[in-house]
C-alpha cells in the first residue's frame, strides 16, 4: 500500500500522524522506494526544535542521500532508536515500524496534504 | 583471497633493520609506551611479494585494459617518465633543506624543476602564474576558491555565493561549501550554461562561477564570452575546472578567454598515472589580479639566474600543502610535457577529440545520444532505450567489464538519465575503438534478446556483483584480530 | 608523434566516419577569436633527451647531503620490494575502484591498509587516506566540528607549524575559531591545554611526539575533552607508534599521521600520505573513501567502497569533504612496507632511530655551550640550544653538505638558537661523529 488514509503528508514525502498535541513523523512509501535500500538514518536528538520545511535529519542509501524535512513545528520527545541498527525498517514498514520521531507540537500543522492530495502529487511527479 | 593479516605466521620475519642495543623500555618510561606490539603481518619477503602480486592481478589498469572513463582521462602513462623522475636528488632531498639559510644552493635542480613546470603550465593555459602545492584536483579547487575569497576580501567585496551549473562535477559544490560559500545551482539549456539563467541569479553577492569547459556533456560552452561579461559586471570571478583540459591543449588557452583561476589534473591530462586513486597533482593557475594571493613559499628565479624561495608574501592565503605539493607526481608531468612539446600536446588534444567523435559515430543508433553533435574529447549516451528490457547503464557497464574493458563513467552528469559518459583518449588505436564498439553494440543487442544474461554480468571477474547495501549496513572496515 | 597510434589511413577513415574532412573541423565550436594567442612550448624531445633533461635537473641538486632533518619527514629505509610491487601496472595504472568487480586488488589493498592503520594506532576505523599529515589535521578538525557541533579548535603549539599554517589557510572561510596554546619550553603545556577545553570547544588537537620530539602522556587531556563534550585529535609518527602509547590507548577520538615514514621517499615533500583513523562513533564523519568487506551474488567475499553517500559525488554541497583522489598508491606502499617489516621490523626501526637520537644528543651536548632544550623524554628527534643562532650554524655546515638539523626560528620566535635534530635507523655512529665535529668547529 503506497498511502495511508489517516495521515497528513508533505510534498517532500514526509508523513505526520497527529495524536492530540503530539505528532509521529516518518517518510512515505514512495520516498523509501525512490531511495532504494536504506543504509543509515540520521535522526534529530530528543529536545531538538523542529520547524516546518526545515531539515530534521537525513536518510542514506548506497547511491543516494536525502535530507528529511519536518512537516510540523514542535519539540522532539522521542526518536525511533530501532532505526540505528535496523535501517531496513524504513524500507519494510515506512508508515509503522520505520517511524522517525515523535514531536510535541508547538503549532497546529498547516499546509499539509491529505492522502488523496498526496497521491495526486506523487502521480504528477512520476510523469 | 585471504588478507595479508590472515596469512601471518607468528615469529616469521621479512625485512629487518639491525637490532638496537637499547629497547624502548630502556629509553622511555613505561607510561609512555604501548601495552603490546601492533598486530601487523608476520611474513617473509616472498610471502608479501606473492600476496601483493596476486592481489594486483585482480585489478584492471590502463596497461592491460581500455578505460573509456568520462571526465577521468585514463590515457596511457608512458613508461619513460618513471625512469626520468627516479633520480637521486629528486627522491632523496628533504623538503625543508631548501628553506634554511644556505639550503637553496643545494636544491637548485628541484627548485628549477618546480619553476619550469610552472612556466610550461602557464604557456599551456595562458594563465599568469601557477602554484604546484595542491595535491589533487579537489584540493586545487579549494585553493582556487580560497584565492577568489581572498581577492574579494582584499577589495572589500561582500560576497557569499558561488554558482555551479547543474552538470558540474560534485567536487565543485562540495568545494564551494567547504570554503564557506552558499552554492547556487543553475539549470543548463541545450547542454550548456544558459546566460539567462545565470543573469537571473547574478547579483553583487556572487563571488564566482565554477565552470568545466568543455563541460561534462563533452560540449564546448558556446556562451563563454557572454558569461565572462556578465560575471565582470558584478566583479565575480570565473573558475575553470580542468578535469576536461585534455580537449583544450593548443586549441583553447583558458587564460586568453577570461578565466581567472584554473586547476589542472596532471594525473589526467599530463599522463601521470592514477595509482588506483592517487596520488594526483592539481596545480592552480591564476590571472594577474590573483597573483598576490597565491600560496607560499613561491619559487622565484633571481636576477643571477639562480632559483630561490620567496616567503615574503603578505597577501598570500597561506599554505595548502606542507611543502611544494606532490613533487614526485608533477615531475612526471614535466617529463611528459618536455617529451611532447607544443606539437605533441596539441596532437594529443586533436586525436582525443577525433577518437571521441569516432566512438560517437560508431555508437549512434545503438544508444541514445541526447546531445548529438560534434563533441569534444568525451560525450554522453543514454541507456534509457533499454529500460523496457529492464537493462540499465549499470548493467551495460558490468557487461563491458566481462569483455575486458573498464566501464565508462555512469550516472554522471546527473542531468542525463541512464547516462554513460565515454572518453576514449588519444592513446587508443582505431582497432581498439572498433573492438570496443563491436562489443558494446553486441551487448546492447543482447539486452533485447537476453536481458537476464546482461544483468548477470560480470561473470568472468574475480567476484560477481557485490552487495553494497550489506557493506554499508554492517560495516566491516578492518580485519578483526 | 609519441603515444598516438593513428596511421594517416586510420585518421582518414575516422574523419570520414565522423563526417568531417579535417581535424580542425572538430573544433569549429570554438570561435576564431578564442583561439590561443600563443602556444610557444619548447619543441618535443626524444625519450632519451627528455630523460637526460630530467637527469640534468636532478643532478643540479647538491648530491648526497648528510642530513639530520626531520620535522615530519624522515629518511627511513624503504625495502626494494615496495617499489617493485607498487610499480606493477595493475596497481599503478588503475583508476579509483568505482567498479569493484574489476578493482578487487586495489580494494583489498585499501582494506588491508585500513587494518594496518587501525592496529598501529589502536583505532576502530580508518579511511583510504588523505593527502598528507596537514590535510589529515584539517579534515580531523572538520570532523570534530561536525560531531561536537561546536566551533572552537584548541591547537597545541607543539603541533607541526606547517600543519597549523595549513589549518589556518584551509579553514579560513569556515566558521571556526582556532586558539593556539603556546608550548612550554618545547613541550606541550598540559595545564593550559586542559584549561582551554570546555564551553564551545569542538576539539583539542595535539601531536605526540610533539614538534620538538617530546613524548608525553596525553590520556588525561582526552579524558578532560570527553568530559567537556569536546573531541580529541592526536597526530602521531607511524614508526614510533610501534612502541609509543597509542592514540586509542590514550582515549583519543581521531588519530592522524603523515605516513611518509612508512614507505615513502623524502621526494622533496611529496607524494606523502595522510593517515586518518577514528573511533567507531565518528566513522560517518570521516572524509574520503573507505573500503568495506561484503559478499558477492555467490556468497564469495569481496570488497567495495562503502559509505559513499557521505562523499562529494553524491552529497555535493553537503559532503563531509570535497576530496576524491587521495594518495591510494602511497597507502598501498605503506601497507606493503608494514607487511615487509612486520611488528619486529617496525619496532627495530623505531628503537634504532631512538637510540641514534640519544647518541646524537650525547655527542652534541658535549660541545661547549650546547644543551638540551628540555629534559623531557623524546623519541627519534630532539631540540638543542646552541651558543649562537642555529641558522648561522646550519648555513656553515651546509657548505660541507651536512644538515645538522632544522633551525626552528622561522616558526618559533624566541628560539633563535634552537636546532631540531632527527635520526633514523639510517643514521650511523660515524655520521654522528662527523656532524658533531663539524658543528663544533662552526660554533
Amino acid at each position: 500500500m503506497s498511502v495511508k488514509p489517516d495521515l497528513l503528508y508533505s510534498p517532500s514525502h514526509e508523513w505526520a500522524r497527529i495524536e492530540g498535541n503530539e505528532a509521529v513523523l516518518g517518510i512515505t512509501h514512495f520516498a523509501q522506494d525512490q531511495l532504494g535500500d536504506i543504509t543509515f538514518i540520521d535522526l534529530p536528538a530528543v529536545g531538538d526544535t523542529l520547524a516546518p520545511g526545515k531539515e530534521m535529519g537525513s536518510v542514506e542509501s548506497v547511491k543516494a542521500a536525502s535530507d528529511i524535512y519536518s512537516p510540523v513545528a514542535g519539540e522532539v520527545v522521542a526518536v525511533n532508536e530501532a532505526l540505528e541498527n535496523a535501517p531496513e525498517l524504513m524500507n519494510q514498514s515506512p508508515f509503522d515500524k520505520g517511524w522517525m520521531v515523535r514531536v510535541r507540537l508547538s503549532a497546529q500543522p498547516s499546509g499539509l496534504l491529505d492522502a488523496k492530495g498526496y497521491e495526486e502529487a506523487v502521480a504528477n511527479e512520476a510523469h | 583471497m585471504k588478507t595479508v593479516f590472515a596469512k601471518s605466521v607468528p615469529g616469521r620475519t621479512g625485512v629487518l633493520p639491525p637490532k638496537a642495543d637499547k629497547t624502548a623500555r630502556d629509553m622511555l618510561p613505561q607510561n609512555l609506551l604501548r601495552a603490546r606490539r601492533p598486530a601487523l603481518p608476520e611474513l617473509s619477503e616472498l610471502d608479501v611479494v606473492r600476496h601483493y602480486s596476486r592481489l594486483s592481478r585482480l585489478n584492471y589498469g590502463v596497461d592491460a585494459n581500455f578505460y573509456p572513463l568520462g571526465s577521468c582521462t585514463m590515457k596511457y602513462n608512458p613508461k619513460f617518465i618513471e625512469a626520468a623522475v627516479n633520480y637521486r636528488g629528486f627522491t632523496d632531498t628533504h623538503p625543508l633543506l631548501a628553506q634554511v639559510d644556505g639550503g637553496e644552493a643545494l636544491t637548485q635542480g628541484n627548485l628549477e624543476a618546480i619553476w619550469l613546470t610552472e612556466q610550461l603550465l602557464q604557456e599551456v593555459t595562458g594563465m599568469r602564474a601557477f602554484t604546484m602545492q595542491p595535491m589533487a584536483g579537489a584540493q586545487g579547487e579549494l585553493t582556487g576558491i580560497l584565492l577568489i575569497a581572498a581577492y574579494h576580501r582584499a577589495k572589500g567585496n561582500k560576497k557569499s555565493k558561488i554558482i555551479c551549473p547543474d552538470a558540474a562535477h560534485g567536487t565543485n559544490p562540495a568545494t564551494a561549501a567547504l570554503a564557506g560559500y552558499e552554492v547556487v545551482n543553475i539549470v543548463s539549456k541545450d547542454g550548456m550554461v544558459d546566460p539567462e539563467a545565470l543573469a537571473a541569479v547574478l547579483d553583487d553577492s556572487v563571488a564566482g562561477l565554477m565552470m568545466t569547459c568543455p563541460n561534462t556533456l563533452g560540449l564546448f560552452e558556446q556562451h563563454l564570452p557572454e558569461i565572462v561579461r556578465l560575471l565582470r559586471s558584478v566583479d565575480a570571478l570565473l573558475y575553470y575546472d580542468g578535469a576536461n583540459f585534455n580537449a583544450c591543449m593548443g586549441r583553447l588557452r583558458v587564460g586568453d578567454v577570461g578565466f581567472d583561476v584554473v586547476h589542472l589534473n596532471l594525473h589526467k591530462t599530463m599522463g601521470t598515472p592514477h595509482g588506483g586513486g592517487g596520488p594526483g597533482s592539481g596545480p592552480v593557475g591564476v590571472s594577474e589580479r590573483l597573483i598576490p594571493f597565491l600560496p607560499g613559499p613561491r619559487v622565484v628565479k633571481k636576477a643571477d639566474g639562480r632559483f630561490g624561495l620567496n616567503h615574503d608574501l603578505p597577501q598570500s592565503i597561506g599554505r595548502v600543502a606542507p611543502f611544494y605539493g606532490n613533487f614526485g607526481v608533477y615531475l612526471k608531468a614535466l617529463a611528459y610535457i618536455l617529451r611532447c612539446g607544443a606539437e605533441g600536446l596539441s596532437r594529443a588534444t586533436d586525436y582525443a577529440v577525433l577518437n571521441a567523435n569516432y566512438l560517437l559515430a560508431r555508437l549512434r543508433g545503438h544508444l541514445d545520444i541526447p546531445y548529438d553533435r560534434i563533441c569534444m574529447h568525451e560525450f554522453v549516451a543514454s541507456a534509457s532505450k533499454l529500460g523496457e528490457y529492464d537493462v540499465h547503464a549499470l548493467d551495460l557497464a558490468k557487461a563491458l567489464l566481462d569483455k575486458g574493458y573498464h566501464a565508462p563513467t555512469i550516472y554522471f552528469p546527473l542531468i542525463v538519465k541512464e547516462c554513460l559518459m565515454f572518453e576514449p583518449t588519444e592513446t587508443e588505436s582505431k582497432e581498439m575503438l572498433d573492438a570496443f564498439c563491436d562489443d558494446l553494440i553486441a551487448i546492447c543487442e543482447r539486452a533485447r534478446t537476453d536481458p537476464a544474461g546482461v544483468k548477470a554480468a560480470p561473470v568472468t571477474l574475480p567476484v560477481r556483483r557485490l552487495d553494497e547495501t550489506a557493506a554499508a549496513r554492517n560495516m566491516i572496515l578492518t580485519e578483526v584480530e | 608523434m609519441p603515444f598516438i597510434p593513428h596511421t594517416p589511413e586510420d585518421t582518414g577513415a575516422m574523419l570520414k566516419a565522423v563526417g568531417v574532412r579535417h581535424l580542425d573541423e572538430l573544433f569549429a565550436a570554438i570561435p576564431d577569436d578564442m583561439r590561443p594567442k600563443s602556444f610557444a612550448l619548447p619543441e618535443g624531445l626524444s625519450e632519451y633527451d627528455a630523460a637526460a633533461r630530467m637527469h640534468e635537473l636532478a643532478h643540479r641538486n647538491a648530491g648526497h647531503v648528510l642530513s639530520f632533518m626531520g620535522a615530519g619527514a624522515y629518511d627511513h629505509i624503504v625495502p626494494a620490494a615496495v617499489d617493485a610491487l607498487t610499480a606493477r601496472g595493475e596497481f599503478y595504472t588503475a583508476y579509483t575502484p568505482y567498479q569493484p568487480e574489476a578493482s578487487q586488488g586495489t580494494l583489498q589493498g585499501i582494506f588491508e591498509y585500513q587494518t594496518a592503520v587501525c592496529r598501529l594506532l589502536d583505532m576502530d576505523a580508518a579511511n583510504a587516506s588523505v593527502y598528507d599529515g596537514g590535510s589529515a589535521v584539517f579534515e580531523a578538525a572538520m570532523m570534530c566540528v561536525r560531531a561536537a557541533k561546536k566551533r572552537r579548535l584548541v591547537v597545541d603549539e607543539c603541533l607541526n607549524p606547517l600543519y597549523r599554517a595549513m589549518l589556518h589557510t584551509l579553514a579560513a572561510n569556515v566558521d571556526v575559531v582556532i586558539v593556539t596554546v603556546p608550548h612550554a619550553g618545547g613541550a606541550s603545556d598540559m595545564d593550559t591545554l586542559a584549561a582551554a577545553i570546555g564551553g564551545d570547544c569542538a576539539a583539542v588537537i595535539v601531536q605526540n611526539p610533539g614538534f620538538f620530539g617530546v613524548v608525553q602522556d596525553f590520556a588525561p587531556l582526552a579524558d578532560k575533552a570527553r568530559a567537556a563534550g569536546a573531541k580529541s585529535v592526536m597526530l602521531v609518527n607511524p614508526v614510533l607508534q610501534s612502541v609509543l602509547k597509542t592514540p586509542g590507548e590514550s582515549g583519543f577520538d581521531v588519530a592522524v599521521a603523515d605516513g611518509q615514514s612508512v614507505g615513502m621517499a623524502l621526494s622533496f615533500g611529496g607524494p606523502y600520505l595522510g593517515m586518518m583513523a577514528c573511533a567507531k562513533d565518528m566513522v560517518r564523519q570521516m572524509p574520503g573513501r573507505i573500503a568495506g568487506r561484503t559478499k558477492d551474488l555467490d556468497g564469495k567475499t569481496g570488497y567495495v567502497l562503502t559509505l559513499q553517500a557521505r562523499e562529494q559525488h553524491i552529497r555535493r554541497a553537503k559532503a563531509t569533504s570535497n576530496i576524491c583522489s587521495n594518495q591510494a598508491l602511497c597507502a598501498m606502499r605503506s601497507v606493503i612496507h608494514l607487511s615487509l617489516l612486520g611488528p619486529e621490523g617496525l619496532i627495530r626501526t623505531a628503537e634504532l632511530s631512538m637510540q641514534r637520537a640519544r647518541e646524537s644528543a650525547e655527542a652534541l651536548t658535549k660541545l661547549p655551550g650546547v644543551s638540551m632544550l628540555n629534559d623531557a623524554p623524546y623519541g627519534n628527534e630532539f631540540a638543542v640550544t646552541l651558543p649562537k643562532p642555529a641558522r648561522q650554524a646550519v648555513a656553515a655546515l651546509l657548505k660541507e653538505k651536512i644538515a645538522p638539523g632544522l633551525p626552528v626560528c622561522r616558526w618559533y620566535k624566541g628560539l633563535e638558537n634552537v636546532l631540531l635534530v632527527a635520526c633514523t635507523e639510517k643514521t650511523r655512529p660515524a655520521h654522528i661523529r662527523r656532524m658533531a665535529q663539524a658543528l663544533s668547529s662552526a660554533l
